[in-house]
């Protein structure tokens, strides 16, 4: 028998299962004072998916505050957090959105419907502030290259993202691939949207206007990820959990959703839209309690009239399903016949489910009776969670465990080191994995993989565009949470830079243990305030973002993996610098100092097999000085490539460049031979200056206070280190690439 | 008069703003065509672009042979308007029956996408007049059903025939009959590419520039006659 308010009014004694669908005691009577009385089932459901970590950041929010508190001043801002994604003034009257989201622990369950809908997902966020999507970037980290589980998760997630993303025709212009055995069984799935759109076209998801409908358009609604993002999301995975989860896991339609793209965007231009949500966790609970409780107004809904896939949903899996490829919109009454013509017209089938109020409450009816009735901004804002916190006592032993370095090494050692790290998974080509995605659909990509940015032109005739890149380093971010989530940060903004763009905004995925661990608590803290302190000295607001707790096994949790996104802007794309070496008989500079910086770095890691010590020193405003020599030299066509520093440091930097442009180099390092190739010190690039430059380059450098040294000379085919080692380009290459088809093909 | 070359949406298309760059760059003037429209609006070539169409449900291409405007376009391409097919648009051909064989996953069962070096062999198809026999150009592919199949009836005629049009260079990377990159039909108004042309127009964005010369031969064949 269908529970209804007024059975809920009569029978207030009676049991329910709220602990099951994942609501501690004190949360349920906190629904039942806001309601006067217990909740329906219908008003459980859509309480435990609103409140659970996933939609209500309720052990996040007391910290993400930081980022609006100390957002540096900028102009660029359209739109911020609280918004489905951030919006940023790029200039000519284009605004760009972008945000990065996770869909972990749906990929480890079931790898390629789950990073197929996590890219799903993340447009429709995009595609729901009224942009046209236009690229995607994937941020992915899996356990050991060698590992089982690994060849089990890491070709279907690939697949996934391929399928999804090639199938909505968006180039995939970017990411990153790690391997960590911290991440075995807890895989990180992050997957960025970028959109564009004209400022004008910006849409808000706010129900607005008692007596417009409310319009659920796209897939029907069947029994897909019932409690997916409540139960899934907010729960580590424990001995004997999997099995149960399994059938939670959606499937992706990408057919669908690129006639919603193209439906949205038609319906947008003949502005029969008043505003916009998308169904992701949480399904119809989400949508109508968020559009309602932005709006400040009600909504009543008729759960009889959602199209299903499945006759025997009842009313509470209707509301909290998440069939994938679905969006609501509000629409005037006059404005209704068009908006069905435009849908009508893309397939995309659309019904009216209700309409806008001025009740202030949420109404849902099903099959003739009152199934709920709430005040919307109760289960959108959620409660809100201070726990408990404290840095581990381990914290201690684990910065002064410091690496042993060797003493001196000559140059055999170095070569075989430079060697073995060009073939480490971490370093190798990653060709295997992009060259399952599409990156010249829409022809405007300018740079993707491996470049250390995607670089997109977005308008034809001027050369506008943008440049972004994702990075993180869980490594640092065990040694220091706080270090290590600005040095991510640093090195999005640095590769974003390298390019020729100014970087403008972040966005950021929080991916974390289990928040209920004090240790846990304790990074996020520190993490959030190192990124948000980091953004405030960088001058980049962050615009939006998103937390994944919970992302361990029993109560061994992955590292602090703070993954940022950094989007930039170049005012001619046809200026932007790419990562190889361009032409023969160059001068290469270094860019930037280098310390003897070995904590977390990759040489340690994958040469020693040793985490601990202290991570590099964030150099922010020496990040931000290098940004500026980069972008200057960029405009005035002083250098022909430049790529960051990072992993690896000078040898795998140099490796890079040298295969990526396919050519060799000549060099001489200015300093100790193992620090100079070895370090991982932040706020350093190579670059290679365009003959006749030299000296005005060398200026800039000057004038703008970045240390800059010659390194020697482009050419040749061969990387040759004087007086050190050489090794031939066909060497280099055979190493690099064979890696990644020798653990998947 | 407007040099109009026609592209085809069909649900799923998704290079069909990159044809219409392509064709623009070569001095023609693209005209959206609509799947669901009966009306070819007076184009004088016709291009098939690549993408998903009806999210290649059944399979690649079946479900697009059926559309409205390929009832209109079928009869016009037997009596000689030219058509090229274009990855997706190939296999489209190909459901058609506009084309022979068929296309079918990839050797190793996995999408690709890298540019690739193919060797044209046939000239005398308005989609080929501007390249050279042998010219070897870079396009690139990427596909997860690429694989050109057929009966060896089928491709014994097409060899004898010279309607391959284009061969991969140093093998094909996707397990293609006898290398097989491009054919056309009998007549040669129809051709059939697996490699994007489109995406090699533009040096800044793409695979160099080598595809420029497919767009700029159907100028040449229907507006210099």
């Amino acid at each position: 028998m269908t529970d209804t308010v007024e059975n809920a009014r009569a029978t207030p004694a009676m049991r329910q299962p709220h602990a099951a669908l994942g609501l501690t005691d004190e949360e349920y009577e906190r629904i039942a004072s806001h309601l006067g009385r217990r909740p329906t089932e219908s008003e459980l459901a859509i309480y435990s998916v609103m409140w659970s970590e996933h939609c209500s950041y309720k052990s996040s929010r007391k910290y993400l505050r930081q980022f609006g508190e100390k957002a540096p001043p900028s102009a660029a801002l359209l739109a911020g957090i609280g918004q489905n994604a951030g919006v940023v003034d790029i200039g000519q009257g284009y605004a760009v959105t972008f945000k990065i989201e996770s869909h972990n622990h749906p990929s480890y369950v079931e790898p390629f419907q789950g990073a197929a809908t996590g890219v799903g997902g993340i447009v429709r966020d995009i595609l729901a502030m009224g942009a046209r999507p236009v690229a995607i970037l994937d941020s992915l980290r899996f356990g050991p290259a060698d590992a089982p589980d690994t060849r089990r998760v890491l070709p279907g997630v690939v697949a996934g993202i391929s399928f999804y993303g090639n199938c909505l025709g968006l180039p995939n212009i970017g990411g990153e691939l790690v391997f960590d055995p911290c991440y075995s069984g807890n895989p990180l799935v992050n997957a960025l949207c970028v959109g564009v759109m004209r400022h004008s076209d910006l849409k808000l998801a706010k129900a607005k206007g008692p007596g417009n409908r409310v319009v659920l358009f796209g897939s029907p609604t069947g029994p897909d990820g019932i409690g997916g993002a409540s139960v899934l999301a907010s729960a580590s995975f424990g001995a004997g959990s999997e099995s149960a989860k399994r059938p939670n896991v959606q499937v992706g339609d990408p057919f669908m959703e690129k006639l919603l793209i193209e439906c949205c965007l038609e319906l947008y231009a003949e502005g029969v839209v008043v505003a916009i949500g998308d169904l992701g966790a949480a399904g119809i609970a989400c949508a109508t309690t968020e559009l309602a409780a932005a709006g400040g107004t009600g909504m009543a809904v008729t759960l009889d009239h959602v199209p299903l896939r499945d006759r025997g949903l009842g009313p509470a899996a209707i509301l909290m399903s998440e069939s994938q490829e679905r969006m609501m919109a509000i629409a005037e009454p006059a404005s209704l016949p068009r908006f069905m013509e435009i849908c009508a017209k893309w397939d995309v089938p659309a019904t009216v489910i209700g309409e806008v109020t001025s009740t202030g409450t949420l109404d849902i009816t099903w099959q003739g009776v009152k199934v709920a009735e709430l005040p919307p901004q109760t289960a959108a804002e959620g409660p809100l969670y201070d726990r408990p916190a404290r840095r581990p006592a381990s914290q201690d032993k684990l910065r002064l465990d410091l690496p042993h370095l060797p003493a001196a090494p000559g140059g055999d050692q170095l070569r075989a080191d430079l060697l073995a790290l060009t073939g480490s998974p971490a370093a190798a080509a990653k060709n295997w994995v992009t060259e399952q995605y599409d990156r010249y659909v829409r022809g405007n990509t300018v740079l993707a993989m491996p470049h250390d940015a995607g670089v997109l032109r977005i308008d034809e005739e001027s050369f506008l565009g943008i440049a972004i890149a994702t990075d993180g380093n869980g490594r640092y971010c065990l040694l220091d949470p706080y270090a290590g989530t600005q040095l991510a940060l640093s090195e999005a903004y640095r590769n974003v830079a390298v390019t020729g763009a100014v970087p403008l905004a972040v966005t950021n995925c929080l991916n974390f243990g289990s928040p209920e661990d004090p240790a846990v608590m304790w990074q996020f803290a520190e993490s959030v305030r190192g990124l948000a302190d980091a953004c405030q000295a960088l001058g980049v607001p962050v615009t939006g973002g998103n937390v994944s707790f919970y992302n361990q096994t029993g109560t061994q949790a992955i590292h602090p993996t703070p993954v940022v996104g950094v989007l930039g802007v170049l005012a001619d794309v046809r200026r932007r610098l790419p990562s190889g070496f361009a032409a023969p008989g160059e001068t290469i500079m270094l860019l930037g100092n280098t310390r003897a910086e070995f904590g977390g770095s990759l040489w340690t890691f994958f040469c020693q097999g040793h985490l601990g010590g202290l991570p590099p020193e964030a150099d922010l405003p020496g990040e931000q000085r290098l940004a500026s020599v980069l972008a200057g030299s960029a405009e005035a066509g002083l250098l022909s490539s430049a790529h960051d520093l990072s992993d690896g440091g000078l040898a795998i930097a140099l490796a890079e460049s040298c295969l990526s442009g396919n050519a060799g180099c000549s060099v001489v390092l200015p300093g100790e031979a193992f620090t100079m190739l070895f370090s991982e010190s932040a706020a350093r690039a190579i670059v290679s200056v365009r003959t006749g430059a030299e000296s005005r380059f060398a200026d800039l450098c000057a004038d703008r206070g970045v240390p800059a040294v010659v390194l020697g000379t482009t050419g040749g085919d061969e990387l040759d280190v004087s007086g050190q080692f050489t090794v031939p380009l066909s060497e280099l290459r055979a190493v690099h690439e064979r890696t990644l088809p020798e653990l998947f093909d | 008069m407007a040099r109009k070359i026609g592209i085809i949406t069909f649900p799923g298309s998704l290079d069909d703003a990159d044809a219409a760059r392509a064709v623009r760059l070569a001095g023609g003037t693209p005209v959206p065509l609509w799947h669901a429209d009966r009306d070819l609006r007076g184009v004088s070539a016709v291009i098939l672009p690549g993408g998903f169409s009806y999210g290649d449900y059944l399979r690649c291409g079946a479900i697009a042979a059926h559309s409205p405007l390929m009832a209109e376009l079928i009869p016009a391409a037997r009596a000689g308007l030219p058509v090229l097919g274009i990855c997706n648009g190939f296999q489209i051909l190909c459901e058609a029956h506009l084309l022979p064989g068929a296309l079918t996953r990839n050797e190793r069962l996995r999408f690709i996408n890298r540019e690739v070096t193919i060797k044209i062999e046939n000239c005398g198809t308005p989609w080929t007049l501007n390249l050279a026999e042998n010219e070897e150009v870079t396009l690139v592919l990427k596909s997860g059903e690429g694989a050109y199949v057929a009966d060896a009836a089928t491709i014994k005629a097409l060899e004898s025939a010279g309607r391959v049009v284009a061969r991969y260079a140093g093998g094909a990377p996707n397990g293609s009959l006898d290398s097989i990159a491009g054919i056309a039909n009998e007549a040669g108004n129809v051709v059939g590419l697996m490699p994007h042309p489109e995406h090699a127009v533009e040096a800044l964005t793409g695979a160099g520039t080598g595809g420029r010369g497919f767009f700029e031969s159907i100028m040449t064949a229907v507006f210099t006659a």
